[in-house]
């Protein structure tokens, strides 16, 4: 077989070998089941009693929203300070200047969020102690609030009726002491046994072959580059991200990084089916989402490997695929494969240019992070699918004739409210922001900012309007990848983005809480015949058919204006 | 009932409706609508758009822009013409009913005694009214004195008439029915104004209609996905800017009216309408459209067993003496027992006595003292002056009789009951000064049909209970044979409740149907409550739905009608999604194909001109809503083949259909503007 082509199979096979049994794992863990980690227990209750947590209180909704949302700000707060004055602060070997308030009001966001969309680079923009003990502290953090907000939405709607959704906190240290700590320690070993650096010592120094001195940045890197895999973070210790070879030197870690930021996201819809005790309901959306992300992949990859047709017009040869902005010891394959993971489980790591890509796979990323739910982020992804669910729900429950339940909870106006208030937000923060970015690049070309709108874009044109398209996308889907070729460190992008990015990330996951704790308050109405059984491939398609026809519609002239009118375009 | 229409498109009514349609242009109606409330905006600045360009360039012709304005004023006219044509079908159909009753006049009797005529629309709460033979009651009360026979035909549609009475279940008459015997003195129940039929009318009429819970969630969707098209159209004015590709407005307000749910935005209202105009159809009046929406989602059925399961009423067969009892003495004491039952069972046992050779009197010896039944002893009877005390009623009724007065019960005679009961008979026990003296066999007579009706309902997924006087034995054997679910033997009203509440407490909904005053709460407190039309004021009051026919089996129609109203909301929905898949295909090639000749690549329709292209999309969007007004008047069916069928086919027809419709629909208008221009 092709062995590029046998790469990408392993990959998804040890992703499968881990995700599964992970699924499984969890949906223990969280239910308070004995699992091998109850070790860690001591330091968990050291935890709840060194910060005044009472473990076993029980929250509803939104006792557990104001939980998450109170140390969520916190964290924005203080980190706001630091990262403007981290100059100033120790660990900073290489002297690297404080951020703009902007910048670090736009990075602060980033971080919290688990977005990573970077307007800074790693090796000049933050120092070690900022990479430390603020991003990559966050790394953790970010991902563990999505998580503990998911499990709130399985423990509610596996009791048939409460008020209480569980510990904020409880879920919340579980998630970082028993799956992100110890699966980053392996990830961050593998990772430093095959080069990627470990130490906190500045930059070093060689002399090329043509004779230039070269200063070569490093640092306490691979843990980082665990948790932001793991975590579905994205952010990169280096500028360049997973393309820089110090932070993915060899296909190994390139295999490893790929594997890790599939695992959790995929094993929390697993989980999901296994908590609730509905393991068909869990393998039916696990289908959904594979199905969606083969429909992305597929395309991606033979659009990648057929290279670009401008080239062939040119008379020259691409064997190997279209390889611009793509690392030689990673391929075409490979890199088409990452770019539709790290867009569908929202990373936003890359391993290759995006802004290379061919118009089409711009296409498709693009599209996997409007849907934002093939598997989707930590905890998140879940969540999201949530929302397309009970829209499914709504309209496939009116179909078969009754008024349409979920879980054995009706779902009336309230629910119908917050489910579509969140589906109109995606268009509105994605379509807004790219119509009033448009608009300041036509109207304002030279305003006086860092970077002036009118050398915004490397590429105008069709291709110039993706990259406002994916930027905002990337923003609002807290993925965090770029398309690049955007002037995006200016005060325009870092507060647009940063707005973008905090709705874009809290809004969506207090919807599907508050709508899990209202219908988890409801009777519980027992399944009959008349009933919709939601843990069918039927209803697996109407969810399928719902989330399609949804994002179709909101982005399809947008897409027309970028990707597709610069694909047709070169082709003719 | 005499004028029932059943064609969808009456003259008369087709002609209120087109008038209708332009009263109901008024924002202020318009408003409660969402979807169709922005159609009227955007036409409103496609008539001032329309204006401006015949003086100024820049935004396309005059005429392409008349002719956009034209056909969304058709949108909004067709819309509002789907609601007009349900209301005025439900106004037809509930003034046919109250026509029978206007303007009868009313022989009050006044506090002194005296009797004066006045209009029925005079008559207020509490008046009391006189009815002889002859007369048409003019409006509903209930009968404090006197008995008559009713023909109830106006109403019902069925030609045998009716004896009501004063007490008891069967007190309660309807305005417009006519007395064709007797004397009753009646005292009105309701204000005028106010009736069941008056609340009717206006829940179909526009103003008091408020919308039902589900009603307002889809509709909160509908909004939703008409604000992603706000924004996507909005937002598309800059994003041409960029591409250098200027938008006229028309083709704007095209695509947005375009993509936002029209199609069941437009409808929504028409099918609630049609649902309860479907009741009504049904001879039933619902008191809110919530209730025919909940009908939809019953799972336990309560159904009385006398009238739904069993024709009518149960029949005498034949006496069974006790040891040491001769037959003769016991018809003879059955004959006294029954002589002031005026139930069919008590008849029927009379009319077997008279085919018998017993020579019987048919009266009763004077000073005799009638036991009426009464839901508690379950038994009646006589007290005869020479001293007998003859006894009739359900076995341990009697046997609790004998054994308190410390008689031994014959074990013969409880064989014997169950024998009968087994079979499916009735055991009626007999017992003279508390002794035993036999038993009477009642049979009773299985509807046909019922059982396959019984297989339809399981296959919805609602559970059908048997409620019945009758002991467990004599139940099972019936509810078997008749093929439902569960029974409830041996019923008092209580029990109702109590199974009611007990579902209930489980998360069912439960619907039942009753008549009489001690089943008003169990009525209220079932989800769904049918009270017979027949049946007492308190029933009325306490259920959500009266029935006029006073037919037990109503309630299974009932169900399917709720069904298919939100089968036909869901479908519509759908429908009116997937249709936007050709649109955009329609309409984001023909904006943009000028500057970016690439993308008519995307046009894969072929369509002749963007301004052809443009007007087709429109055209489709707007004759799509008349053509499937049918379709919402008289509801998508409902085929009881498990949900996740249903969905598959609904689907399949909707959702596939949905989207392959339009793109013939589309192309073949465009053929027709292309072959014109």
């Amino acid at each position: 077989m092709n062995p590029e082509l046998s790469g990408i199979l392993v990959s998804f096979a040890i992703t499968l070998l881990i995700g599964i049994p992970l699924g499984k794992y969890l949906a223990k863990m969280f239910a308070g089941e004995k699992v091998w980690t109850d070790f860690m227990k001591p330091i968990e209750n050291g935890i709840y009693k060194l910060s005044g947590i009472s473990p076993n209180q029980p929250m509803d909704w939104k006792q557990f929203l104001k939980a998450m949302m109170v140390i969520n700000s916190l964290w924005l707060v203080y980190g706001f300070f630091v990262l403007m004055y981290q100059d100033k602060l120790p660990l900073n070997p290489d002297g690297n200047p404080g951020m703009t308030p902007d910048l670090a009001f736009n990075t602060i966001i980033s971080f919290v969020a688990n977005c990573n969309l970077q307007h800074y680079s790693g090796e000049t923009g933050a120092t070690y102690l900022i990479q430390h003990f603020i991003f990559m502290f966050l790394q953790f953090t970010s991902a563990a609030t999505g998580i503990a907000c998911a499990v709130a939405v399985f423990k509610a709607l596996r009791d048939k009726t409460t008020a209480d959704v569980g510990n904020f906190w409880v879920y919340f240290v579980k998630s970082i002491t028993r799956l992100l700590l110890p699966l980053s320690v392996v990830v961050a070993l593998i990772l430093t046994f095959n080069g990627t650096p470990a130490s906190y010592a500045g930059k070093d120094k060689f002399i090329s072959l043509q004779g230039d001195t070269v200063n070569v940045s490093r640092g306490p890197a691979a843990q980082f580059i665990a948790i932001k895999h793991l975590g579905t973070n994205g952010g990169g210790w280096f500028g360049a991200n997973s393309a820089h070879p110090l932070e993915n030197p060899n296909y190994v870690t390139n295999i490893t990084e790929v594997v890790a930021q599939m695992i959790v996201p995929m094993a929390m819809i697993l989980a999901f089916g296994y908590f609730i005790r509905r393991k068909k309901l869990g393998w039916v959306i696990f289908g959904v989402m594979a199905v969606g992300m083969f429909m992305l992949m597929i395309p991606t990859i033979s659009s990648e490997l057929g290279g670009n047709p401008a080239i062939a017009k040119m008379g020259v040869s691409q064997a190997t695929g279209a390889m611009e902005g793509k690392e030689v010891r990673i391929g075409p394959m490979a890199t088409a494969y990452w770019s539709t993971l790290t867009t569908i489980v929202s990373t936003g790591s890359v391993n290759g240019m995006h802004d290379s890509t061919m118009p089409l796979t711009g296409l498709w990323q693009l599209l996997g992070m409007m849907i934002n739910s093939f598997f989707g982020g930590c905890g998140v992804g879940i969540l999201n699918y949530l929302i397309y669910l009970i829209i499914a729900v709504f309209i496939s429950g009116l179909m078969v004739g009754r008024t349409p339940e979920f879980m054995g909870h009706k779902v009336e106006a309230r629910e119908v409210k917050i489910a579509a208030l969140i589906t109109l937000l995606s268009p509105f923060l994605i379509l807004a922001g790219t119509a009033i970015s448009s608009y300041v690049f036509n109207n304002y070309g030279n305003a006086n900012w860092a970077v002036k709108p009118s050398s915004w874009l490397n590429n105008p044109g069709y291709h110039g309007f993706s990259e406002m398209l994916y930027e905002n996308t990337s923003a609002n889907a807290n993925n965090g990848s770029g398309f690049e070729g955007l002037g995006d460190n200016n005060i325009f992008w870092n507060v647009i983005t940063g707005l973008e990015i905090l709705i874009g990330r809290f809004l969506p996951i207090i919807g599907p809480v508050a709508i899990a704790g209202l219908l988890a308050k409801k009777k519980f109405v027992p399944e009959s015949a008349g009933t919709l059984k939601i843990d069918t491939v039927t209803f697996g398609i109407m969810t399928f058919a719902v989330i399609m026809v949804l994002n179709a519609l909101s982005y399809f002239p947008a897409l027309a204006l970028g990707p597709i009118a610069e694909y047709f375009s070169m082709l003719k | 009932m005499s004028n029932r229409s059943n064609k969808l498109f009456e003259p008369a009514l087709v002609q209120t409706a087109l008038k209708e349609s332009f009263i109901k242009l008024n924002p202020k109606t318009m408003m409660r609508n969402p979807v169709m409330f922005t159609v009227e905006i955007g036409t409103a600045v496609m008539l001032y758009v329309t204006i401006y360009s015949f003086t100024h360039a820049g935004q396309g012709s005059f005429a392409y822009n008349c002719w956009i304005f034209a056909i969304l004023l058709l949108t909004l006219l067709f819309a509002n013409f789907a609601e007009a044509i349900a209301e005025a079908r439900g106004k037809a159909q509930a003034d046919s009913l109250r026509k029978t009753r206007e303007d009868t006049p009313a022989n009050v009797v006044l506090e002194d005694g005296s009797i004066v005529t006045r209009s029925s629309n005079q008559l207020l709460k509490g008046d009391v009214f006189v009815c002889e033979t002859g007369d048409t009651i003019p409006t509903d009360g209930e009968i404090i004195e006197g008995l008559a026979t009713i023909d109830e035909s106006a109403i019902t549609g069925e030609s045998a008439p009716v004896i009501r009475e004063a007490g008891g279940d069967k007190s309660s008459v309807t305005g417009g029915t006519k007395v064709l015997s007797d004397r009753i003195k009646v005292v009105v129940t309701t204000q005028p104004g106010e009736s069941f039929l008056d609340k009717m009318i206006a829940l179909v009429e526009g103003a008091a209609r408020q919308k039902t819970p589900n009603e307002i969630a889809l509709t909160i969707l509908l909004a939703s996905f008409t604000l992603v098209f706000i924004i996507v159209c909005v937002t598309l004015k800059p994003f041409a800017d960029y591409a250098n590709t200027p938008i006229t407005i028309a083709a704007l307000i095209s695509l947005f009216v375009c993509l936002i749910p029209t199609t069941i935005g437009g409808l929504l209202s028409a099918i609630g309408i049609a649902g309860m105009d479907r009741a009504l159809r049904a001879n039933v009046i619902t008191k809110s459209g919530k209730a025919v929406e909940t009908a939809g989602d019953i799972d336990v059925l309560l159904l009385d067993k006398t009238g739904t399961i069993t024709i009518g009423n149960r029949k005498a067969t034949r006496f069974y003496p006790a040891q040491g009892v001769s037959e003769d003495e016991l018809v003879k004491a059955c004959v006294l027992a029954s002589l002031a039952d005026e139930t069919p069972e008590g008849k029927s046992i009379i009319e077997l006595a008279q085919q018998g050779n017993t020579r019987i009197s048919s009266t009763a010896p004077d000073g005799s003292e009638f036991i009426k039944f009464t839901a508690e002893t379950r038994a009646s009877g006589i007290n005869t002056p020479d001293g007998k005390r003859i006894r009739k009623g359900a076995f341990d009724a009697i046997r609790n009789l004998t054994i308190n007065a410390g008689n031994q019960f014959d074990a013969a005679i409880e064989d014997r009951v169950k024998a009968i009961s087994s079979n499916g008979g009735t055991p009626l026990v007999v017992s003279q000064n508390e002794k035993v003296i036999g038993v009477i066999e009642l049979q009773d007579i299985i509807k046909p049909g019922i059982a396959e009706r019984f297989e339809r309902l399981r296959k919805m997924g609602i559970k059908t209970v048997m409620v019945t006087g009758d002991n467990p034995l004599t139940a099972k054997f019936i509810a078997d044979k008749a093929g439902v679910d569960d029974f409830i033997a041996e019923a008092r009203p209580e029990d109702k409740m109590k199974y009611i509440k007990h579902e209930q407490a489980a998360g069912k909904l439960v619907a039942m149907m009753g008549d009489g005053t001690n089943d008003a709460p169990a009525l209220a407190q079932a989800d769904v409550g049918v009270a017979m039309n027949s049946g007492t004021q308190a029933a009325k009051e306490a259920g959500n739905m009266v029935d006029l026919d006073n037919d037990p089996t109503k309630l299974i129609e009932i169900v399917e009608i709720g069904k298919q109203l939100l089968i036909t909301r869901g479908t519509l929905t759908t429908f009116s999604i997937a249709n936007d898949v050709a649109k955009y295909f329609a309409i984001v090639p023909a904006l943009f194909i000028a500057s970016i000749p690439a993308l008519q690549s995307i046009n894969i329709m072929h369509l002749h001109s963007p301004e052809s292209a443009i007007l087709s999309a429109v055209i489709f969007n707007a004759i799509i809503i008349p053509m499937l007004i049918p379709l919402a008047l008289k509801g998508v069916e409902y085929k009881p083949i498990g949900a996740s069928a249903l969905l598959r086919r609904n689907l399949l027809i909707y959702g596939i259909g949905g989207v392959i419709a339009p793109f013939i629909g589309i192309k073949l208008i465009d053929l027709l503007i292309a072959a014109f221009i």
